[in-house]
């Protein structure tokens, strides 16, 4: 090496925390990151964005030591860098924070922040009396309200955020990796999330951000880049650019709107709740739906929307009221029941609730149709295939075939297959409880445009969103809850974001 | 979590509360403490009840030469349980430990022909070894445990009875023999032996990092991979461990009959899965300990003792065993449920 290419890395490190040049990772029969290249300065939040399978997760796992790469570089203070594992990454100060958080909710805050490098003392035993010191020192740095021997399997979702955020603070770390970091939280959590990454800025710790969601990546990040299939398309200053220009990037195309309304017109009424009450969860809740109408439900996590969705299937039990279906009063006592009537809920969480991963397209979609699809025990397959086929084509779902296991296909794909499986069932009412959770960009317009299709067709459709633009931008009609109580009932020509926040936030 | 308490008094205080976490929230509770105290140690509920239960059931039962003789029965399959609580924590299962008791057993006996230490040492080894493969085997392929173990367990049994060829052997060390009869006061050295191992084990899973990261493998062993926890080498000595205590659980067994025979051990997987989760060790990892492995193993003891001498007949015993363990586990299951 020439003396003038040791002097640029030099600078170079006083310039950049992390470079990544010509990166390449190869995955049999795909070529996951095919040269990319971004860096990232300290003190800078460099947002990275992309549809899903445009190489954002696996450019994360290369960075925190994951995986290797197969070609290229990656500079951190101007070094390069090539690490084996996740810890070797950490503690030279790279450290990734995982979605699906990476914690273990039976130890302790302070045993898994240090997890897999605890102080000890002889004997391989842990030093408890420094282990402790040193979270509580952390914790205290960054004004945590927990302490270092609370379980972590007791802390809110937020709270295990931060404790993985600390491990940064305790091992030093300068570059700060966050994927989704938003995904289940409230906006007050979502707030304070902010602040730590500010603070995290303050102290010229360079932030990689790894989101869907463009409102958050205008409020919070200083440069943007993207990726598509596997390749950079350019690197953008924040302030010089729009969503527009960034989705155009993502996608490879304009998208005609991001939101769909529906413009049909509503008919009869088809269901409505007088007074649905359950002690300390929902309190009072009156509202009805007609025939082809969208309704959107906004409110904070926790504001009681799942359950007052949950009471109307005949999931929970109402203390009080009474849910009338196209004028008569029902006792919807199980989810069978509301099924009968024509009520569908796709639920929140499509993993746990939704879909049986390990089974095909074909065998999800008929799930809740294998009574009426069999002949003494024997299902009919024919009939099975033919409705896969249907819907396959009508939601435009990207699917190898009937029998490609479900979990190996995008969020998106996913979340089709659970709306095919309600729409199988041929129902009246739709309710939708967060249908767009984690999806990218690209089937999250699509799954707008089929509630807009499903309701001019005449299908009522309850949305439950905690997304303020998803919920304008496809409703008719907008209810609002707070802390267990309806607040507001909006139609879509008068709502404003500041009503809406003013609905949902509690009034004390 | 007193055998921890009485061994590092001081530390305790620094360490965290080992509980589960729905007990963690409740405990704010002063009142509730007591009945969680109650939930999370259920098993020594029981066993004391079982205890009073017997004691006016029948004259016998509660006299000091019985009570060691049920620590010295309970022995054997307690050797067993801590490794198997080990293994149950990282969220595996060691189907092998009776197998591998009656190979070791069988070789304490059967290599006394080239001296005692040759004999010890032999059994072991052959302890070890299997534990390394049984291990090795786990994490290289990725098979679950269940199955490799459950191959083990048959294949070991077959070497059982390709070494001995269907005999029973006999000891011919004195020292050997007598070593099983050793007392100190009224309690035998093995149940002592047995005591000292499974709260030096406590004490490890508790204070050592690779106690806790036991727990952490079991609880999310992404995140433990993610986090430089060496996973793979963590689970092999596990199974060494396992082995290890099998084996010693053969070679007490065989000092104490003075002969081995390979059927020896039969079916003490099942009861050592039993103590262990009877003790509170969740099967799909993550939580346990081995004080509730003691209070399990301790009760299935006393449980077939007291039975034995209320003269219910064996085969009785075997169902009122079956109907205790789903009891005890649905009563648990409400406790730590609310």
């Amino acid at each position: 090496m020439t003396a003038n290419a040791a002097q640029a890395a030099v600078s170079a490190a006083t310039e950049y925390v992390l470079e990544v040049s010509g990166v390449i990772k190869t995955f049999p029969g795909v070529k996951a990151l095919d040269e990319v290249s971004f860096d990232v300065k300290p003190g800078e939040v460099h947002a990275l964005v992309g549809e899903n399978g445009a190489g954002k997760s696996t450019l994360m796992k290369v960075l925190a030591g994951n995986y290797k790469p197969d070609g290229g570089t990656i500079r951190h203070m101007g070094e390069p860098v090539r690490h084996n594992n996740p810890l070797e990454a950490k503690e030279r100060g790279i450290l990734l924070i995982h979605q699906e958080l990476s914690l273990v909710s039976e130890l302790s805050v302070a045993e898994n922040i240090y997890l897999g490098s605890m102080p000890l003392k002889s004997f391989g035993r842990v030093d408890w009396r420094m282990l402790n010191e040193k979270t509580n020192r952390v914790l205290k740095d960054m004004h945590c309200s927990f302490r270092a021997s609370d379980i972590v399997g007791s802390l809110s979702i937020a709270k295990q955020q931060m404790v993985e955020i600390a491990r940064a603070d305790a091992f030093h770390c300068n570059v700060v990796i966050f994927d989704e970091p938003t995904a289940s939280l409230t906006d007050q959590e979502k707030e304070a999330l902010f602040e730590t990454i500010r603070k995290l800025k303050a102290q010229d710790v360079g932030i990689v951000y790894i989101s869907h969601k463009m409102s958050e990546i205008f409020e919070i990040t200083d440069r943007i880049t993207v990726l598509r299939d596997g390749k950079t398309q350019g690197t953008m200053n924040t302030a010089d650019t729009d969503a527009d220009d960034i989705t155009h990037r993502m996608i490879g195309r304009s998208l005609d709107s991001y939101f769909e309304r529906a413009e049909s017109e509503p008919g009869d009424e088809l269901l409505r709740v007088e007074g649905l009450t359950i002690t300390g969860l929902i309190d009072d809740i009156s509202f009805d739906i007609r025939a082809g109408e969208v309704v959107g439900m906004y409110g904070l996590v926790g504001a009681g929307r799942s359950e007052v969705a949950e009471t109307i299937f005949g999931i929970r039990k109402p203390d009080a009221g009474t849910i009338f279906w196209r004028g008569q009063p029902q006792q919807i006592t199980s989810p069978k029941a509301a099924m009968k009537l024509g009520i569908g809920l796709v639920p929140e969480d499509r993993k746990g609730q939704g879909l049986v991963l390990g089974m095909g397209g074909r065998d999800n979609t008929t799930l809740p149709l294998v009574n009426e699809l069999n002949v003494f025990g024997f299902m009919q397959r024919g009939r099975e295939t033919a409705l896969f086929d249907k819907y396959k084509k009508s939601l435009q779902i990207r699917t190898t075939g009937p029998k490609q296991p479900v979990v190996n296909l995008s969020g998106g794909n996913q979340q089709k297959f659970v709306i095919a499986k309600w729409l199988a069932t041929e129902p009246k009412l739709l309710i939708l409880d967060e249908p767009t959770r984690g999806i990218d960009v690209g089937s999250k317009s699509e799954i707008h445009k089929l509630i807009a299709r499903l309701a001019e067709e005449g299908l009522a459709v309850l949305v439950i969103s905690s997304e303020m633009p998803e919920i304008m931008g496809i409703s008719q009609r907008i209810l609002t809850m707070c802390e267990g109580r309806l607040t507001g009932d909006f139609s879509h020509s008068d709502v404003t974001e500041n009503k809406l926040l003013n609905a949902a936030s509690p009034q004390d | 979590m007193k055998s921890v308490n009485s061994i590092d008094k001081s530390m305790a205080q620094d360490a965290p509360t080992r509980k589960s976490v729905v007990c963690t929230q409740h405990e704010r509770f002063l009142g509730g403490s007591l009945l969680h105290w109650v939930g999370r140690n259920s098993i020594w509920v029981i066993l004391i009840v079982c205890l009073i239960g017997f004691s006016f059931g029948s004259p016998y039962f509660f006299t000091v030469f019985n009570l060691s003789n049920i620590l010295v029965q309970s022995a054997f399959i307690g050797f067993l349980s801590i490794g198997m609580t080990l293994i149950m924590i990282n969220g595996g299962i060691d189907l092998t430990v009776g197998s591998t008791l009656a190979l070791c057993a069988c070789l304490a006996i059967g290599l006394q022909q080239y001296g005692l230490v040759v004999a010890i040492t032999g059994a072991l080894g052959a302890g070890l070894l299997l534990g390394f493969l049984n291990g090795i085997i786990v994490v290289k392929t990725g098979v679950h445990s269940f199955i490799v173990t459950l191959g083990g367990l048959i294949g070991i049994r077959g070497l059982v009875f390709v070494y001995t060829g269907e005999n029973s052997l006999s000891a011919t060390n004195m020292s050997f023999m007598n070593f099983g009869m050793i007392s100190i006061g009224p309690v035998s050295l093995i149940a002592i032996l047995f005591l000292v191992f499974i709260a030096f084990a406590q004490w490890a899973l508790s204070r050592t990092r690779h106690g806790r990261e036991a727990y952490a493998i079991g609880g999310n062993r992404q995140a433990a991979e993610n986090a430089g926890v060496k996973v793979s080498r963590h689970i092999v000595i596990n199974f060494m461990v396992s082995g290890l205590m099998a084996a010693v659980a053969g070679i007490t067994m065989s000092t104490q009959m003075g002969a081995a025979t390979p059927n020896l051990g039969t079916n003490y997987e099942l009861w050592t899965i039993i103590a262990v989760v009877l003790g509170g060790t969740k099967l799909q990892g993550g939580a346990g300990a081995l004080w509730g492995t003691l209070g399990g193993v301790l009760t299935l003891g006393v449980l077939r003792n007291g039975m034995n001498l209320m003269h219910v007949q064996p085969f009785y015993v075997l169902v009122l065993l079956g109907v205790v363990l789903i009891l005890a586990l649905i009563v648990d299951k409400q406790f730590n449920n609310e």
